[in-house]
């Protein structure tokens, strides 16, 4: 049974190297800042998961030892990767002058919250509620 | 059988860390070398797992766990320092 358990963990890992390496391959080859942004996301979630899962599976198959430690970095990795994703989207829109010009309109009296003065917004916003 | 595959595995996340060093030195702008970076942080963490798995410790799931903080903090933080000029207002 431990032969099993070994097989499922060195395919595991596998999988997880080879979304590592697709995530860095499309970080580094991909035009554009933001295709560059979702390239690392699968390095983040398949990768990262799938290594911790077969590190799970090998200490538990295998030694003998059951862990959740690894569950608690996979959270921590879900719930960070929106958040970085989000920041640095913001960042771009605010640097990349040449293509703010094609950002969609957002259907509402504000503009887009990165670039809009927020003393203007504050004036739109109150307009036509009074 | 698991030390094959950890051999493997390691050498695919040499590549990708080589590739995630190109796109760091010559990324067009700062917000690629802030993806760049997050990606670093990303297999550094792949990396230390899988010493964990081939030296079967368990304290490299603290020194993963920490350093996947310590990476979104940076990442986070050098985003404000381009929005904002200021990290902490």
């Amino acid at each position: 049974m431990a032969l099993f358990w070994e097989i499922i963990a060195s395919a595991l890992v596998l999988i997880s190297a080879f979304f590592l390496v697709v995530g860095a391959l499309g970080l580094a080859k991909l035009p554009g800042t933001m295709s560059r942004l979702h390239g690392p996301t699968k390095a983040t979630t398949l990768g990262i998961g799938a290594m911790l899962i077969a590190s799970m599976v090998y200490a538990a198959g295998v030694r003998g030892e059951w862990s959740l430690h690894e569950l608690l970095i996979t959270l921590f990795l879900v719930l960070t990767a929106p958040v970085s994703a989000h920041m640095v989207a913001k960042a771009h829109i605010l640097r990349a002058k040449r293509e703010r010009a094609d950002l969609p309109e957002t259907g509402r009296p504000v503009g887009w919250a990165t670039i809009c003065d927020v003393r203007s917004r504050r004036v739109e916003n109150t307009t036509p509620r009074s | 059988m698991i030390a094959i595959a950890c051999i493997i595995a390691a050498l695919a996340v040499c590549l990708a860390i080589l590739l995630t060093l190109y796109r760091l030195v010559i990324g067009p702008d700062a917000v690629d070398r802030v993806i760049a970076l997050d990606t670093l942080v990303i297999n550094t963490i792949a990396l230390i797992v899988l010493a964990g798995v081939v030296y079967g410790s368990a304290i490299s799931f603290e020194a993963a766990l920490l350093f996947a903080m310590v990476g979104f903090v940076t990442t986070v933080s050098f985003c404000k320092f381009l929005l904002r000029g200021n990290v902490i207002e």
